[in-house]
């Protein structure tokens, strides 16, 4: 339970967004050439991280737009916010 | 040698003020060197080197928790057992495990207070409806008791369930698998340790792990708090912390780790003598020994690692609750807290053997591990010593990410992920 700072509307309650899951998994460009193992891990291998983590959000009850936040897991404190297409502005 | 447990202790103990009970485990200092490694001192970790020394006759083992063992998801589950999954892999997994549960108590000589209370899954809508009779069939056809039960005897077996069709999510029916139940879910930890311990299993609380050694393709050992340990084969039950020591040993998992959450009330007089669950409105409620409702929410749908969860949770699972069961509007909650589950995304857990040869993982029990405590301890003790799966648990390898066999499992897993 957190407030996200969309970067369309601002502050908002966490309830009013969705989460995307892990930010800046590439889609496969050659889909037809991939093997077992990197359709794997595509689809399901997640990095799952404890402390900051890269993630999509949609704030899906406001904008209903997809933006990027960086959030430490371990105690939901957000970094960043960034719209999709941008570089993450935290390494 | 362990004294044995019976009314001639209790009365012997009780006479002498309860100060001369024996230590029910020890609190021995690492070794330089084990056979074997489990990491995560939970229920599955403890079962899992109880049956590695009881039936593979490693005795040469440790355990190490970063905490205090139960600490975790074993003392924050709402301890319900049951095994009326679906598919044959599942139900031969979970069904093993509450074989087990049958004569725990017995076979550990500490009283798990496993009561088979049954278990009732409600459907709210027509689709509920035919998945829990198909359900209901699979159960059957695999040996698993299970019964459909229209409205009326729904409102027979649980009288206190509002079955007035004028509610947002009118009762249509439910299953109920009579051997199901509940456990005492610190016995379980407290049971399999002594039971580990006796037969020389060392325990090391307050003991974190912060690394795992690789010589290439081969487990060496773990770094620790406590220094470094050495073993040829490492089992990892981290439960929600699976990822953080996969990303140790340098391997991937398709694991998301949430909060999820339980509360229970004050304690009242006997209410309701079953456990009923509802996957569709979610909400689930059982009475513990001591006169609380135990009632389990939802996971939070970002990954975290708080153990905390959102207030929002809580509140949806309690508005069911109280359309349900009309009669618990003026209970008052006393504690609520949260668990970090590991969640694979077919809703199956994964107990394997990995690609780096002597590590093996036992994770992604998602919201619905407690259950398969025995059972899972048992599989993979017998996955570790022989360094191949049990046909039980052949289907639950890491490998069917990659094969695309997987066990979906996501409408017997209750809690909707």
């Amino acid at each position: 339970m957190f407030i996200i700072n969309c970067p369309y509307c601002g502050e908002r309650d966490q309830t009013e967004f969705s989460c995307g899951g892990e930010a800046h998994i590439e889609r496969p460009k050659q889909p037809t050439e991939l093997s077992d193992d990197q359709w794997a891990e595509y689809l399901f291998m997640r990095k799952n991280i404890k402390g900051i983590q890269f993630e999509r959000w949609n704030h899906i009850h406001g904008c209903r737009k997809w933006f990027n936040v960086v959030r430490d897991t371990s105690n939901d404190k957000i970094h960043a916010v960034y719209k999709i297409g941008e570089r993450p502005p935290i390494k | 040698m362990k004294n044995k447990y019976s009314i001639f202790s209790l009365i012997k103990n009780a006479l002498s003020g309860h100060e001369n009970w024996q230590r029910a485990w020890r609190d021995p200092e690492p070794k330089k060197e084990y056979d074997a490694i489990i990491i995560g001192g939970g229920g599955h970790g403890l079962a899992t080197a109880y049956y590695l020394s009881k039936k593979h006759k490693m005795t040469n083992i440790a355990v190490v928790e970063k905490g205090w063992i139960g600490g975790g998801n074993t003392g924050r589950n709402t301890t319900i057992i049951r095994s009326n999954y679906l598919w044959d892999a599942s139900a031969g997994l979970y069904d093993h495990a509450l074989k087990i549960w049958e004569g725990l108590s017995q076979e550990l000589n500490y009283n798990v207070m496993f009561s088979q209370r049954g278990v009732m899954n409600l459907a709210h809508n027509l689709q509920d409806v035919r998945d829990l009779k198909r359900r209901t069939h699979a159960n059957r056809l695999n040996g698993i008791d299970a019964v459909w039960l229209n409205t009326e005897e729904v409102k027979k077996f649980c009288p206190i369930i509002n079955t007035s069709q004028n509610i947002r999510y009118p009762v249509l029916g439910g299953t109920l698998q009579r051997r199901a139940g509940t456990a005492r879910h610190d016995a379980v930890a407290w049971g399999y340790a002594r039971g580990a311990d006796e037969m020389g299993v060392d325990i090391i609380q307050n003991c974190e792990v912060k690394g795992i050694k690789r010589n290439g393709n081969t487990v060496e050992g773990i770094e620790t708090t406590k220094g470094f340990i050495k073993t040829k084969k490492i089992g990892v039950v981290a439960a929600g912390h699976s990822s953080v020591i996969a990303n140790m040993a340098g391997i991937r998992l398709p694991l998301e780790s949430k909060p999820l959450q339980a509360l229970v009330s004050e304690p009242v007089k006997p209410i309701i003598d079953t456990v009923v669950m509802s996957n569709a409105v979610h909400a689930y409620v059982s009475q513990s020994d001591k006169g609380e409702l135990v009632i389990g929410a939802g996971t939070d749908s970002y990954v975290s690692y708080t153990q905390k969860g959102s207030h929002n949770i809580v509140e949806e699972t309690l508005r069911a609750i109280l359309e349900l069961y009309p009669i618990f509007s003026r209970m008052k909650m006393l504690r609520q807290w949260g668990g970090i589950v590991d969640i694979c995304p077919d809703a199956s857990p994964i107990i394997s053997k990995t690609q780096v040869k002597g590590l093996y993982f036992n994770c992604g029990w998602g919201t619905g591990g407690f259950k398969a405590t025995p059972g899972s301890g048992d599989l993979f003790a017998h996955t570790i010593a022989n360094d191949e799966p049990h046909k039980l648990n052949a289907a639950f390898n890491l490998n069917r990410f990659v094969s695309g066999d997987l066990v979906d499992e996501h409408g017997a897993a209750a809690v909707a992920h």
